[in-house]
């Protein structure tokens, strides 16, 4: 789960922050480099524009027509300068130190329409701006001002501190771009931290919870929607407790309840078994309707007594009063022992030398049950069967009945449970079953019911051969 | 009727009560029990259960003495011993265990004491205190009529006895006088209960024989599996106490973990 999460929801944090960045540094760098490169590259070519205009001006006055290249010469000697090389051209004579290959047809187009133009051009991998104009003649005329002189003079400036200030623009904004996508990175697990750690907290919590841990709680920081998430959890928690604390005292209540009820009918019971016996031997001799009348209280008073001891049984499983007293026993023999005492007819598969540390009262008690559960319940012949392994040993008694209904297995174990309702009492407590399970389970055994293949059911005792205690 | 008496004697079927009276002995004729029939002192503070098996026992033969409280069981041993007491654990005033502890100082008496069925501490503390057997309530009066029948029988003669009379077997510092029942040692008699005496002739008369708790449940307490093993080991703890040198390290009575006791080897 901590994986998932790591996973899951820090990773989606950190994305989305550096698609934020990576987004947001693009804009604004991208933006701001091409306004700037735009607008140095604009300046530079205005003031070159500006810078050639004035020195075309000294220039004039032209020379008249046509102009020999000696001429052109001068003028271009004259706007030579540190950054620039020039060319004077008129009628095909062109004079001046600049290459005439870097004069594109355009250019040179628009500049003989009468206009001042400009074209940046790449020379053997350096960008330079080539500048070109006419040279006109004031002719004085109000509707035609100027002529054109036919002279073009084009310059060529070299932009390397131009291009080189716009390189330096693009990498500040690259620097600034990665620099900002880092913090972008570091507040991003920041923040995925301060998110994640209170859902932890939240997690932990909740599985504590779940665990049974009722007084599993958060700290509550701040004020923002976790801190309510944790407030909520805390309430929700803090009710929860509450019921289960009610439920709990209800249930130890009604068990408590049930205890004394037990042992508060103990007493008179124990007057009354003491005299059943006698009653029994007495009722021979009484009249037949009166003589069935004691024998009816005798027998229910030894049903009474034993619904009670059952009970009083019960409740000391629950309340975790029950003990084991173990002691070394041939299983066989034990079983044998309280078929005997019973007098239980039923087959048996009881090897002899399955030896297991016991609490033979116990085992007598589970064997009781389930041989008279399935001598009850079931149709003979009942069969007890013995096996025994390194781990333990495992005792089976199966009938001939019609085995147990797949609705009635999840419960054959409850309390007081009866898989047949029309009968309104069986001859048990209705206790039986519930205490064999409790006392295998004592045993750190198990109980189980099932069907056979051939009909029938089948009860399976798996007892260890040594309790841990 | 159910076919099986629940709880039941598991040696016996049925139970078919006479009414005796006088000297006419046992009627299954297997105890051999000294005198008349034995007189039972029973203590015990609910009336009820006090009325009800005063009147189950005396039905069955038995001369029945029945107190309500300790102090007055004890006051009437002083006076006229009976043969066996059933007690009551839950005693107003003193307890249970204290009268228990007082027969027990005092004499021989075999004690049969009544229990509630929740209780196991209290069936521990009052084995310890010097109890032979214990009842659990509610019982029938043919339960407890069985263990009264089995403690009264530990107080007879060597059940086994049939041939020559055997002289005082010597083990050790002990002497074990089995027609007499009497063991001393060096020379001075020990006062022994009457189980912790039948203990003591079952476990010696195999020495070195590894004689298991179901064993000597059956052949002491008459009870088999279906007793109780905490029965034997406390008779064996009031036993060593009294007869080792040192009860913490054995040598007469020895236990063999998960397989039961063992008198010896010396």
């Amino acid at each position: 789960m901590t994986g998932w999460l790591f996973r899951g929801l820090r990773t989606r944090l950190l994305v989305a922050f550096a698609l934020l960045s990576v987004f947001t540094a693009l804009a604004v760098a991208g933006i701001g480099y091409v306004q700037a490169r735009d607008g140095i590259l604009q300046r530079t070519q205005d003031n070159a524009a500006v810078e050639m205009t004035n020195q075309l001006k000294q220039l004039y006055p032209l020379p008249r027509r046509p102009v020999n290249s000696s001429a052109l010469q001068l003028a271009a000697d004259r706007l030579n300068g540190r950054r620039n090389s020039a060319l004077v051209t008129s009628g095909g004579h062109s004079e001046g130190n600049m290459p005439a290959s870097v004069i594109t047809p355009e250019l040179r187009g628009a500049v003989q329409s009468g206009r001042v133009a400009w074209q940046r051009v790449d020379v053997g991998g350096v960008t330079q701006l080539v500048l070109g104009s006419p040279l006109l003649i004031a002719t004085g005329d109000r509707r035609n001002p100027t002529v054109p002189s036919g002279i073009e003079v084009y310059e060529l400036r070299n932009l390397d501190a131009e291009i080189e200030a716009v390189n330096r623009l693009a990498r500040d904004a690259w620097l600034a771009g990665g620099a900002a996508l880092v913090v972008a990175l570091i507040l991003a697990v920041l923040a995925a931290g301060s998110v994640l750690r209170p859902v932890g907290e939240l997690q932990r919590a909740a599985r504590r919870l779940g665990a049974g841990d009722l007084d599993a709680r958060i700290a509550v920081r701040g004020s923002d929607e976790l801190a309510s998430v944790a407030e909520t959890f805390n309430s929700t928690a803090d009710s929860l407790q509450r019921h289960v604390g009610e439920l709990r005292r209800m249930e130890a209540d009604a068990r408590r309840f049930v205890a004394d009820v037990s042992h508060e009918l103990r007493t008179p019971l124990a007057a009354m078994t003491a005299v059943t016996d006698m009653l029994d031997a007495e009722a021979k001799r009484l009249p037949d309707a009166a003589g069935e009348a004691v024998r009816l209280v005798s027998q229910e008073t030894h049903n009474l007594a034993r619904l009670v001891n059952d009970l009083i049984e019960v409740t000391r499983f629950d309340s975790g009063t029950a003990s084991l007293a173990v002691d070394d026993v041939d299983v066989a023999e034990a079983v044998r022992a309280t078929l005997r005492a019973r007098g239980f007819a039923v087959e048996t598969d009881l090897p002899d030398g399955i030896r297991a540390r016991v609490d033979p009262r116990r085992l007598d008690v589970i064997v009781a049950n389930l041989v008279g559960n399935a001598l009850r319940h079931g149709a003979e012949p009942v069969t007890v069967r013995l096996r025994g392994d390194q781990a333990g040993i495992t005792l089976s008694v199966e009938d001939s009945g019609s085995g147990l209904d797949e609705e009635v297995l999840p419960h054959v174990f409850a309390r007081f449970y009866k898989a047949d309702t029309a009968r309104s009492r069986s001859e048990g407590s209705g206790l039986g079953l519930a205490i064999a399970w409790e006392n295998a389970r004592l045993h750190h055994g198990e109980l189980t019911a099932g069907n056979r293949p051939g009909g029938g059911a089948v009860f399976t005792l798996w007892l260890p051969r040594e309790v841990r205690q | 009727m159910t076919r099986h008496a629940p709880g039941g004697d598991p040696g016996r079927a049925g139970w078919d009560p006479v009414v005796r009276c006088g000297l006419s002995g046992r009627a299954d004729g297997r105890a051999a029990i000294v005198g008349d029939m034995p007189r039972v002192l029973l203590i015990e503070d609910d009336q009820a259960v006090r009325d009800g098996l005063r009147l189950a026992l005396t039905y069955q033969g038995h001369t029945v003495e029945a107190v309500e409280t300790g102090e007055e069981g004890l006051a009437r041993l002083a006076g006229d011993p009976a043969d066996v007491v059933v007690l009551d654990l839950m005693l107003p005033g003193m307890d249970g265990f204290e009268v228990c502890r007082r027969i027990r100082a005092s004499g021989d008496l075999p004690i049969i004491m009544l229990t509630a069925r929740n209780d196991d501490i209290d069936v521990v503390a009052g084995l310890e205190a010097g109890a032979d057997d214990y009842v659990v309530k509610p019982a029938q009066a043919r339960v407890l009529e069985a263990r009264i029948r089995a403690v009264l029988r530990r107080t007879g003669g060597e059940p086994r006895g049939q041939g020559p009379k055997p002289g005082p077997e010597r083990h050790g510092d002990l002497t074990i006088d089995r027609e007499g029942l009497v063991v001393s040692k060096h020379g001075t008699v020990i006062g022994l209960a009457p189980t912790e005496l039948r203990l003591l002739l079952e476990l010696s008369a195999s020495p070195g024989r590894v004689l298991s708790r179901q064993q000597l449940l059956e052949s002491v307490w008459d009870q088999g599996y279906l007793g109780d093993s905490r029965l034997v080991d406390a008779c064996v703890q009031r036993l060593r106490s009294k007869i080792e040198d040192d009860a913490a390290k054995p040598v007469y009575v020895q236990t063999l973990r998960g397989f039961g006791y063992r008198f010896g080897p010396l």
